[in-house]
């Protein structure tokens, strides 16, 4: 509804507005006339004549006039569900625009798609409210100003256009699945929301491998949800996971949607990702993990996407197929990328193959520095525990 | 109908080490972009150097300062600029993408109107 109405406005601030006297007006009339057959399309009718009616008392000469285009099909005509999505697609691209720095994409998509509040945004990354609400509110206005326009992009931008959205939707997913600072291990919300933008991304655009991927990718590792946490809340390790507590539906979803996305052709780095977690996802017991095929996905993808992290994380695969020292030799090399050195995953991969070739000592080392370098409490604790169990 | 800058930014110390053929490439680059976007085009120039800047500050009390050089101290210098008429920020982005910006790069900036 609200994308509806910013088609109108192109003000998100006034789109706001006239979804909330939609609201309020509803309130009044359906209880005296009693709710209408379909209350979504009278709600976005009322929001949107609202709309023209704001736009058409403003001031000629101001500027933001500019900005405001009105449907040249009568906007009495209720909206069909098409229109719905490709209003939401649009504010889609809209919020993941280039010109926009990624946290400001990420908290433009929680406040306008998903409708968080300002102050639910702000707690979601724990960034004070006063600063967040300025980060979102020079975001409207940069949109405003420049022009940002409110649209999908052109078939040939469109591939670019999708990646940071991906990245955008990924990126709330992950800091909800481990929450990077606090008490919590994950912030289900933030899960919850990630889940359907990914979905709302994947009806809208159901042949993109890509976004078939990512809603896969989300899938299968939220499976896990139930099973990562031991009866005291301490973190689980894979390993160690009670894989019955597993999500049976979000693991067959994923697995089919998996199946759909590597058929169509040279595989990008959501569909490389998703097929990791489907090779976890499918073996009933850690014994049963074929790390092979999972060291030779992490191959591919150092090839689309050489980051240190994914580097990482294969090095923690081969230390399973290969074996600890092999691990070690492939995290030794990681030893110097500077955007490892405040990363707890890299000494705490480590540690682990110190401690599975009985280096005692060396294992007690870089477990306490993973523990000093992570701020989430429930990681760290977990480090502790691993500390204390050394020899 | 709205009106953009763009900067044209340029690493100089990187341009002294090319040849008369490379600044040709590029002047024929400027051209290609004037003809094929020319509806567009409200204004434009090269400018020269940095060394040939002046800058002028002015305290809190209304006295100005002359002094050598750019403004800003930057990697890359102000090499040029065009005016741009364009609908929206993706067709400003989309034509500024044809202007070579060998060294450096662009910046696009709406410009205000005054109403």
């Amino acid at each position: 509804m609200l994308a509806a109405t910013i088609r109108i406005t192109r003000d998100f601030d006034v789109a706001e507005e006239c979804v909330q006297d939609a609201f309020a007006r509803a309130l009044a009339t359906w209880s005296q006339q009693g709710i209408p057959s379909n209350p979504g399309a009278w709600l976005t009718t009322v929001a949107r004549r609202r709309a023209i009616d704001v736009g058409r008392r403003r001031d000629v000469a101001v500027r933001s006039q500019r900005y405001l285009v009105v449907e040249s099909t009568g906007a009495e005509s209720a909206l069909t569900d098409g229109e719905f999505e490709d209003d939401r697609l649009r504010l889609i691209f809209t919020c993941c625009h280039p010109s926009l720095a990624t946290d400001t994409q990420v908290a433009l998509a929680l406040r306008m798609l998903c409708g968080l509040s300002t102050t639910e945004v702000a707690k979601a990354f724990l960034v004070k409210e006063g600063a967040m609400a300025a980060r979102i509110t020079r975001a409207k206005k940069k949109i405003a100003l420049a022009r940002i326009p409110y649209r999908v992009p052109e078939r040939s931008e469109l591939r670019g256009r999708i990646d940071a959205v991906l990245l955008v939707i990924h990126l709330l997913f992950t800091t909800g699945h481990t929450a990077p600072v606090g008490e919590n291990l994950s912030q289900v919300d933030l899960v919850e929301r990630a889940l359907d933008l990914a979905r709302m991304l994947h009806s809208l655009l159901p042949d993109d491998a890509e976004v078939t991927s990512l809603l896969a990718l989300i899938l299968l590792t939220d499976s896990r949800r139930g099973a990562r946490q031991g009866a005291n809340g301490e973190f689980l390790k894979l390993e160690e996971q009670d894989r019955s507590k597993w999500h049976r539906d979000s693991i067959d979803e994923g697995l089919v949607l998996v199946g759909k996305s590597i058929r169509r052709g040279r595989p990008g780095r959501f569909t490389l990702m998703a097929a990791i977690a489907a090779v976890h996802s499918s073996a009933s017991h850690w014994d049963e993990t074929d790390w092979a095929e999972i060291v030779g996905l992490y191959d591919l993808l150092l090839d689309t996407w050489p980051s240190p992290v994914v580097a990482l994380n294969r090095a923690v695969a081969l230390s399973f197929a290969e074996g600890p020292q092999a691990g070690l030799d492939a995290l030794a090399v990681l030893g110097a990328e500077p955007q490892l050195s405040t990363y707890p995953y890299l000494a705490a991969a480590r540690g682990d193959c110190l401690e599975r070739l009985d280096r005692v000592a060396e294992a007690r080392d870089a477990f306490e520095e993973a523990a000093m370098l992570t701020e989430n409490l429930v990681e760290r604790d977990f480090l502790q525990l691993r500390i204390s169990q050394l020899s | 109908m709205a009106q953009y800058l763009v900067l044209i930014y340029s690493n100089e110390a990187s341009w002294a080490t090319t040849d008369d053929d490379f600044s040709k490439k590029i002047m024929d680059g400027h051209n290609k972009f004037g003809e094929k976007h020319g509806a567009s085009l409200r204004g434009g120039n090269a400018l020269e150097p940095e060394m040939t800047a002046t800058s002028i500050r002015t305290d809190d009390s209304g006295k100005s300062v002359t002094t050598d050089g750019p403004f800003a101290e930057t990697k890359e210098a102000l090499g040029g600029y065009y005016v741009i008429e364009a609908d929206d920020l993706d067709t400003a982005i989309a034509i500024a993408k044809d202007i070579p910006s060998p060294f450096g790069g662009l910046e696009v900036r709406p410009i205000r109107v005054m109403s």
